[in-house]
């Protein structure tokens, strides 16, 4: 059956390819595509595939404890609940945290953002671009010079490029090819040349043993990571750094490891990983699918408030705003509390509303799961072969702003800031599309998501720098605080609260909202940014970001999904996160027999 | 013919020196003394790389991104040249039914050979359908998975207990895996767990075997202590020296959290001890209590800001013995801890504190 929505023709009778799991990501996604006679997807369907739900589980418990709970919707976008939740209750209670627990919690976000999309590109990502296999008829001396021609890194001799072929020829020829195991090696959408394959994998395996040296700086302020600790009112630790008995708190010992790890993070980012994307891009030029709704329809709440308590567009260093139907001339003004702005619909999610059809913004949110196939499933209900996108077909939410469907990330960010002509933003992107020789329209394709990651994460690793320093300077001028414990006892607060919080998470716009009566959690919604791109359709047919990116994409081989990978990967799927919501009464549906 | 783990060292280009040396660093890591590093030199020469399949049912990630936070062993050793790590969601370059394929050919290749890794539960409520993949529902792949292994992981507070997914009223029926599987499961509970620690099981199984479990499944060597038994900060609790509220002089000086909702005193970890990302903090170590994460049930036991009220006083408890008697003796106990405390403080001159029910 063919249509049109949106400007996209979708055509769902060609040959059905299910790629279920989609790998290299957070959580279960499942994506079903038609291909017409010449292998080009003509229709998508993205489902996810678990449900936990944190909500109702919330309800009934102390609001201070609510940013644990939250933090394990997402391990690997650690602590992005966490401070979204700390910052819907603060807003709701009216507390105000000091400066230096504002600096610490922005050096601390920013570290994750550093952290988790260098292990975005380079070990959920770069497997779509960099073919492992064909790195093995790489010439070592020649992998040398293309390392030294991009990059001043110290690891690009042709010794260490020599015992790296050596390693990974021999881990090859074991047969044991671990998690490199039957994949797309040797398809024609490949690009790169071997040197080019040989020069990505030292610098996967590089990446992998670096990356845990960046989130040191959340384990000094947070104690752990994954999953560091938060603190309604600002951040756990103390700052002592002059008097005796200081372990435990932030001294100068702890100041200066802070410090190391921002400039080895700086050097990284700035010497393997921006080196790495561009030459790899520029080897991918002329593959320009996975636009979709880039922009058309993009959204950011903004983050990073430079000061404390301020959360207006004036205040954070990410760029806020909304771009609707392509109008980048436009930004609009982006309300959480505005009830006609965000609103959430279940025509085709495994929910229910008590009046269908309706969108129901967060603070009225309902969450009543109904698993049911729709009748054009292959299948049954526990082994489905094909979904029935015309039905309920995913455990994901459908979003809407202003009625549209939106997407969020690092590229709606930069595109935002660009159309903002915010240099800060613009000047990177005009940047790269200068060097690689590109027009402006490259942005919204799936390359252009991937590099505005790729800038995003310099950016953070150099606002990292900047909070360090923040941090001293507050020290210096005796400004220690780093909470605010005035209303920490419950009867402080008033009978009745209500407030969001929301975070710009490395995925896109995340935000909380908390309903607060007699001391207790009453009813709390997270809306996440994988609950935007992944959503299914709405009650008007309208496709969300993950099915607009993949249409019209040729597949070189229509049984191994590496076009489809290369741009669900673009988005940095985080199903965890998207499918946590629940039924606000949590009764049990049905059960199976326990053996 | 696979190959060893010394023949995978050899090929990479590390001398025989450097991998005694790191057969030696490995028994430190375990805890072990250096007689046992000819044992672990043995075990890495000849047995072949044990496929290890990683598979997740409701969950976070937090259990893969700690064990990709490993130092000692790096997980770039690990995964290429320790184990083979043949079937891991989050990371694995292959999706789809290439992907699913490698579960049919590591039963048919590796039947009751290979280690099965769990991170996350699976929900039993709407037929399993919370959690399908493939299709099918979660449970069903890992009972297959699990008939064929040859030992069973369950990765963290999620496959050990249930962990966020089944704090009440856990609509989904989310199940620790050892409610569905008919096979011995070691647990390594904790959200995450250390990654030293998960490091530390995978080494000790290819090394020794199944490492020695409490009664309810853990490693003992990583388990059997409370957080409060080695806790630096210990000295403090014992002299009545409180953080009163966050951030208060007490915090600054490093005095012991209990007030404010340590749970150290009741979990069974090695967070003082092991601590975190290189031994660089841990939750108390950064000013926040320990929420208890390691331990069954830990999200229903009241806020994490409430004072712990069943404090045992034996510094060398381990988990059998305080879980047998609990129940008896906790108020006894608590009891007693308070009333050593109190000598102490008494002895040390500090003026009356307010008196805590059930607390110091």
């Amino acid at each position: 059956m063919a249509a049109n929505v949106q400007g996209f023709e979708l055509d769902n009778s060609g040959k059905r390819v299910v790629v279920d799991p989609i790998c290299r990501i957070e959580g279960h996604l499942r994506i079903e595509v038609n291909l017409d006679d010449q292998n080009v997807i003509r229709n998508a369907v993205s489902t996810g595939t678990m449900w936990r739900g944190l909500e109702v589980i919330l309800k009934g418990r102390d609001p201070r404890d609510a940013w644990a709970f939250t933090e394990r919707i997402c391990g690997v976008c650690t602590g992005v609940h966490a401070l979204t939740s700390v910052r819907a209750v603060e807003n709701a209670l009216k507390i105000d945290i000091p400066n230096s627990g504002n600096v610490i919690r922005n050096l601390m976000h920013a570290t994750l953002y550093a952290q988790d999309h260098l292990v975005h590109f380079y070990h959920l990502h770069a497997l779509d671009w960099v073919d492992v296999v064909s790195a093995l008829s790489a010439d070592p001396k020649a992998t040398s010079e293309l390392a030294q021609s991009i990059s001043s890194w110290p690891k690009s001799s042709p010794g260490y490029f020599r015992d790296l072929h050596s390693r990974l020829k021999k881990f090859v020829e074991s047969g044991q090819l671990g998690p490199f195991s039957n994949a797309y090696w040797g398809n024609p959408a490949y690009k790169l040349p071997p040197e080019a394959n040989l020069m990505a994998v030292a610098h996967y395996l590089e990446a992998l043993d670096f990356q845990k040296e960046i989130v040191k700086i959340q384990t000094i302020f947070g104690g752990k990571n994954p999953h560091p600790n938060w603190l309604v009112g600002g951040m756990p630790c103390s700052i002592n750094v002059n008097d005796t008995g200081a372990v435990g708190a932030i001294n100068m010992e702890r100041l200066n490891q802070v410090s190391q790890i921002v400039d080895n993070t700086i050097a990284f980012i700035d010497n393997v990983y921006i080196p790495d994307l561009l030459a790899i891009a520029s080897f991918y030029k002329t593959w320009t699918y996975g636009g979709g709704l880039a922009g058309k329809n993009m959204l950011s709440y903004g983050d990073f408030p430079e000061i404390a308590n301020d959360y207006t567009a004036g205040s954070l260093a990410f760029p806020r705003g909304a771009i609707l139907n392509g109008d980048l001339s436009t930004i609009h003004e982006v309300d959480l509390d505005d009830e006609s702005q965000i609103q959430e619909f279940v025509d085709h999610s495994w929910y229910t509303y008590a009046e269908a059809g309706k969108g129901l913004h967060p603070y009225n949110g309902e969450t009543n799961p109904k698993f049911e196939l729709g009748a054009g499933v292959k299948g049954t209900k526990t082994k489905i072969e094909n979904l029935d996108e015309s039905a309920k077909y995913s455990w994901v939410k459908a979003p809407r702003f202003m009625g549209s469907p939106m997407e969020v990330g690092p590229l709606a960010r930069y595109v935002i800031g660009y159309a903002q002509g915010r240099p800060e933003f613009k000047e990177p992107v005009e940047k790269v599309l200068t060097d690689l020789g590109l027009p402006v329209a490259a942005l919204f394709t799936t390359l252009g998501r991937t590099a505005a990651r790729g800038l995003e994460c310099s950016w953070a690793a150099h606002k990292m720098r900047q909070y360090c320093d923040e941090l001293i300077a507050n020290i210096k001028a005796g400004d220690t605080a780093c909470a605010n414990v005035d209303k920490w006892e419950p009867k402080t607060w008033p009978k009745q609260a209500r407030g969001h919080g929301f975070v710009e998470a490395p995925r896109g716009a995340l935000g909380h909202w908390i309903v607060i009566e007699d001391e207790k959690i009453a009813n709390y919604q997270c809306i996440v940014p994988t609950t935007w791109n992944a959503t299914p359709r709405d009650a008007q047919g309208q496709i969300g970001a993950y099915e607009a990116s993949l249409l019209d994409t040729k597949m070189e081989v229509a049984d191994q999904p590496l076009e489809i990978l290369r741009t669900i990967h673009s988005f940095d799927p985080c199903l965890a996160c998207a499918t946590h919501v629940m039924s606000p009464d949590g009764k049990e549906l049905t059960s199976v027999k326990v053996r | 013919m696979a190959d060893t783990f010394y023949d995978v060292m050899r090929r990479r280009g590390i001398s025989r020196r450097s991998f005694l040396k790191f057969c030696s660093l490995t028994a430190t890591s375990l805890g072990l003394g250096p007689a046992f590093v000819p044992q672990i030199v043995h075990a890495m020469e000849t047995k072949p790389r044990t496929p290890v399949i990683w598979l997740h049912g409701l969950e976070c990630t937090c259990c893969t991104e700690a064990f990709i936070r490993s130092a000692h062993p790096l997980v770039t050793d690990v995964i290429l040249s320790m184990i083979s790590l043949d079937y891991d969601d989050t990371i694995m370059a292959a999706a789809g039914h290439q992907a699913e394929q490698i579960l049919e050919d590591t039963i048919a290749k590796y039947d009751g050979q290979f280690v099965l890794a769990c991170e996350g539960n699976p929900p039993l409520n709407e037929d399993g359908m919370y959690c399908f993949q493939g299709g099918v529902p979660y449970l069903e792949k890992l009972r297959k998975m699990a008939d064929h292994a040859a030992h069973v992981i369950a990765w963290g507070s999620c496959a050990s207990w249930g962990c966020v997914q089944a704090a009440k009223p856990n609509p989904t029926q989310a199940t620790p895996i050892h409610k569905v599987l008919n096979k011995p499961v070691i647990k390594v509970p904790g959200c995450p767990p250390i990654p030293e620690v998960m490091t530390g099981i995978v080494t000790y199984l290819l090394t020794f075997g199944v490492p020695e479990l409490d009664r309810q499944g853990r490693p003992k060597m990583f388990y059997s202590q409370r957080i409060h038994d080695k806790c630096y900060r210990r000295p403090h609790f014992d002299a009545g020296q409180f953080v009163e509220k966050f951030d208060d002089e007490g915090a600054k000086k490093g005095y012991c959290l209990y007030k404010v909702g340590c749970k150290g005193p009741t979990t069974y970890n090695a967070c003082s001890t092991v601590r975190w990302n290189e031994a660089v903090s841990f939750p108390i170590g950064s000013g926040h209590g320990c929420i208890g994460c390691a331990e069954d049930d830990f999200w229903d036991k009241g806020s994490f800001y409430d004072r712990v009220t069943d404090i045992q006083p034996q510094i060398e408890s381990t988990a059998d013995k305080v879980g047998g008697t609990l129940a008896a003796v906790a108020g006894a106990a608590v009891a007693a801890h308070a009333a050593a405390t109190a000598i102490k403080r008494a002895r040390s001159g500090k003026g009356e504190r307010t008196t805590e029910k059930g607390g110091a």
